[in-house]
């Protein structure tokens, strides 16, 4: 647990020395959801039909765009190593640095998506649940960008190749994120969704680290 | 002495004892390389036979489909391409697995072999699929949830290619896409499901068709035939890009260079 609490607040202290990293993916998402009414046409019936979907989609966006360099630095001046080869359990400091990471992403973003839905014309009702389908969302995420941020630590310029290996894994959170929100023009439950992005949550959270664990030995080794 | 020595150590043996020394010998380049050159032969033959026969009874003797007529047809190629790219997908999930675990040499060639054939094989399920849909479905892609978890696992198989030749160390980059194989494994059910559940939601009209009456034997044993035929096309390509890869690897060892 102290490895948890350490490496969460040595991340969260060095992110907030880099505040573009946190406001670069913020902005992103907001300059794009204002593209999507140029784009697509001024009608308020259409906008409000594909927000949802456009919010989330760029959700998927902006955490692929901000986790490219969460291991990047520790692994180019060498704290990366230590983490690896020291005695306490990766497990927890990767959780630690995922949360931290959660803190300057998907949190944030939670907290702009009113503003997205009103450029869209999302229905004012809708608001708080695509805040709370994200909340519950976007940690999966941040877990699964954070597996092939792993995978491609050592890899110059993997850019590309990050989003090749995990917008694949993100499509079950992308299904039932946006149905949170859309059950309400279909007439279904939202109730099934909700639980389901609880249960990836939870899946994730538990395996997740195992993997960027293992990805990360593989890379520190090479 | 010795014949008492020997029932000792036959009465100790293990029951699956054979088992293990199979996998104990599958972990030598070598004696893979010398097997598998038999192996490649036994598999080559039973595929040209099996695909000869399956896809001349198919496409010329087998009956007219009352709905589709001759356009279900493809499904003697597109079905059995579709089973071998999932059945090679586990395959690859597998083999990372002992990579990890037991770091087995061979089972990172497995894996390294097994991509390209796997990653052309769903393109030909999607490809062929969307051919045959055009006609059937009036598109040439409807987003159901077999689509769309296939397309997904064409991206994960470019996903591993990709990362392998993006990493220098080979390695490092067999242990990386082990992982990958691995993360890929636990995540494709959960797509597959979670597409599922989507395609319910967003109801397409065409879906019925899929739904056909169980197939007479005339249709379903050339596919059977063309199936198996198919896993013994994938078994004899891998085999083959798995002894170039032990070529390759082991070209310092005394062995090789002899051959």
């Amino acid at each position: 647990m102290t490895v948890f609490v350490s490496s969460l607040a040595r991340d969260w202290r060095a992110n907030l020395r880099q505040p573009s990293q946190i406001i670069n993916p913020l902005a992103f998402f907001l300059l794009v959801v204002s593209l999507f009414p140029l784009g697509v046409g001024p009608e308020p019936l259409v906008l409000a039909r594909i927000a949802p979907g456009v919010v989330w989609v760029l959700a998927l966006l902006a955490a692929l765009l901000s986790v490219e360099g969460l291991y990047r630095q520790d692994y180019d001046d060498g704290s990366l190593e230590q983490l690896v080869i020291g005695a306490r359990p990766l497990y927890f400091a990767v959780l630690g640095k995922a949360t931290s990471q959660w803190l300057v992403t998907g949190a944030p973003l939670t907290l702009l998506a009113p503003i997205a839905g009103f450029m869209l014309y999302l229905p004012t009702e809708q608001v708080g649940w695509l805040m709370l389908s994200l909340a519950l969302g976007t940690p999966t995420i941040t877990l699964l960008a954070g597996i092939g941020a792993a995978l491609t630590v050592g890899v110059n310029r993997g850019g590309t190749l990050l989003a090749l290996i995990i917008l694949p894994l993100f499509v079950p959170v992308l299904i039932f994120g946006t149905a949170v929100t859309e059950t309400m023009l279909l007439g279904a439950s939202r109730e099934f969704p909700l639980l389901i992005l609880c249960a990836l949550l939870a899946a994730s959270i538990t395996l997740a680290p195992f993997a960027i664990a293992a990805a990360l030995k593989i890379g520190v080794e090479q | 002495m010795s014949s008492g020595r020997e029932t000792d150590s036959g009465a100790q043996r293990k029951p699956h004892g054979w088992l293990k020394t199979l996998w104990h010998k599958l972990g030598s380049p070598r004696w893979f390389y010398d097997i598998g050159g038999r192996w490649l032969y036994g598999f080559g033959a039973f595929a040209v036979v099996l695909l000869t026969i399956g896809t001349i009874w198919g496409l010329a003797v087998a009956p007219i489909d009352y709905q589709q007529g001759n356009s279900y047809r493809i499904m003697f190629v597109h079905v059995p391409t579709a089973i071998v790219a999932q059945s090679c997908f586990m395959l690859c999930g597998a083999a990372g697995m002992v990579l990890l675990v037991w770091r087995m040499k061979m089972a990172d060639m497995a894996l390294e072999a097994a991509v390209p054939i796997g990653l052309l094989m769903s393109a030909l399920a999607l490809a062929s699929g969307s051919i045959w849909g055009r006609p059937t479905w009036g598109a040439w892609w409807v987003s159901d949830a077999r689509t769309v978890s296939t397309l997904i696992m064409l991206f994960l198989y470019i996903a591993l290619y990709a990362l392998r030749g993006a990493i220098p160390r080979a390695e490092a980059a067999g242990r990386a896409c082990a992982v990958l194989a691995i993360v890929g494994l636990v995540n494709i059910p959960i797509i597959k499901y979670s597409v599922e559940w989507w395609n319910t939601l967003h109801q397409t009209s065409s879906f019925s068709v899929v739904e056909r009456p169980a197939m007479p034997a005339s249709m379903y044993l050339p596919l059977l035939l063309n199936v198996i035929g198919f896993y013994c096309f994938f078994a004899t390509v891998l085999i083959a890009r798995m002894r170039t890869l032990v070529l390759k690897k082991e070209s310092g060892a005394r062995w090789v260079q002899e051959l």
